[in-house]
């Protein structure tokens, strides 16, 4: 019952969150950490500041985001892509696939369907 | 990794098709992944609404206008610190230590329950201020993203004195080191959707 997966030959494969080596996974919260508030105010600054070229500053943000998504996983999930974290790491590469489809697909379509409605008044010319 | 089985091969030679079942740790940390990959999509389209409806703002008051960038990175600070206490619990748990445990577990419980009161806190000010979910799609939209998420906090700290209680009662029992390896994850995950909701609502505003 008691089996560990770190001890267990018979093992298929790494549970999420569970760290490499003991001492190695303080220092993994910290760089997590670190990463993590320097990615952060890094996102306020960029959001305020005038220094960066307006139109830009979304994508910059969109690429803090994505940034401290990947810090979070890496050092606090302790996803890999090692052979031990195969499963863990395809579910999550499937539920950005789904993600990005729900999120752009939503936008996209409900641009497209804004762009193309017509006013009210012309609705409602239409309609007398 | 150099321990040899019964066929006399070290492990890492073994197929992974020759292993036998996985262990119960890994299966049902497995399973709660999946379940938060699923929950994350659920988020998803809570965002996508609020990204197709942040500008029908009713005549009503815009983020701009509503929003604090300093309250929201303290509240941003809060969780942030608590997904990092949580990992030292998680470790805590590791070592099968009760008392550092506990300690992290306080320390994550306060810090999770003060982003929640600063939430609640600018929500009331904000339905104060007329921006009630009822005033624009824009605000239907920010209440139901950043309410689901506040509603996983909540839920999530339940879980969390709920088991502490397991472990003062129980011990650290192999189910309870997995219920408690299940909440890590649920608590790290949810610091990973308050990343999109301060980018995307609170910073997005513009």
């Amino acid at each position: 019952m008691a089996r560990h997966p770190h001890t267990d030959p018979s093992a298929q494969g790494e549970a999420p969150g569970v760290a490499h080596g003991g001492r190695g996974s303080l220092l993994s919260y910290l760089i997590g950490l670190v990463f993590a508030i320097v990615l952060t105010l890094a996102s306020f600054w960029a959001a305020g500041t005038g220094l960066v070229y307006g139109p830009a500053v979304p994508v910059l943000l969109a690429a803090l985001a994505m940034a401290q998504m990947g810090v979070h996983v890496v050092f606090f999930f302790h996803i890999s892509t090692g052979p031990e974290d195969t499963n863990n790491f395809l579910a999550l590469v499937f539920g950005i696939f789904v993600v990005a489809l729900v999120v752009f697909g939503s936008m996209l379509i409900m641009n497209n369907l804004d762009a193309n409605m017509p006013s009210l008044d012309q609705i409602m010319k239409r309609q007398r | 990794m150099s321990t040899v089985v019964e066929t006399g091969r070290p492990a890492d030679e073994i197929p992974y098709s020759e292993r036998g079942p996985a262990p119960v740790e890994s299966v049902a940390a497995f399973g709660f992944w999946l379940f938060l990959l699923s929950d994350v999509v659920l988020f998803s389209a809570l965002f996508a609404a609020y990204a197709v409806l942040a500008d029908r703002t009713a005549g009503g008051p815009d983020g701009l206008k509503l929003f604090e960038r300093g309250y929201v990175l303290l509240e941003t600070v809060c969780l942030l610190l608590s997904s990092f206490t949580c990992g030292l619990m998680a470790l805590a748990v590791e070592r099968r230590s009760p008392a550092a445990t506990y300690l992290w577990a306080i320390v994550t419980f306060v810090l999770g329950a003060a982003f929640l009161g600063l939430e609640l806190k600018e929500f009331l000010r904000m339905i104060g201020e007329g921006a009630a979910p009822t005033r624009s799609a824009f605000l239907s939209a920010f209440f139901t993203l950043v309410g689901t998420h506040g509603l996983h906090v909540t839920m999530g700290l339940v879980w969390l004195g709920a088991m502490m209680a397991q472990v003062a009662t129980l011990g650290f029992l192999p189910i309870v080191v997995r219920r408690l390896a299940c909440f890590i994850l649920f608590w790290h995950a949810l610091d990973i959707v308050w990343v999109g909701v301060f980018t995307i609502v609170y910073l997005g505003a513009r």
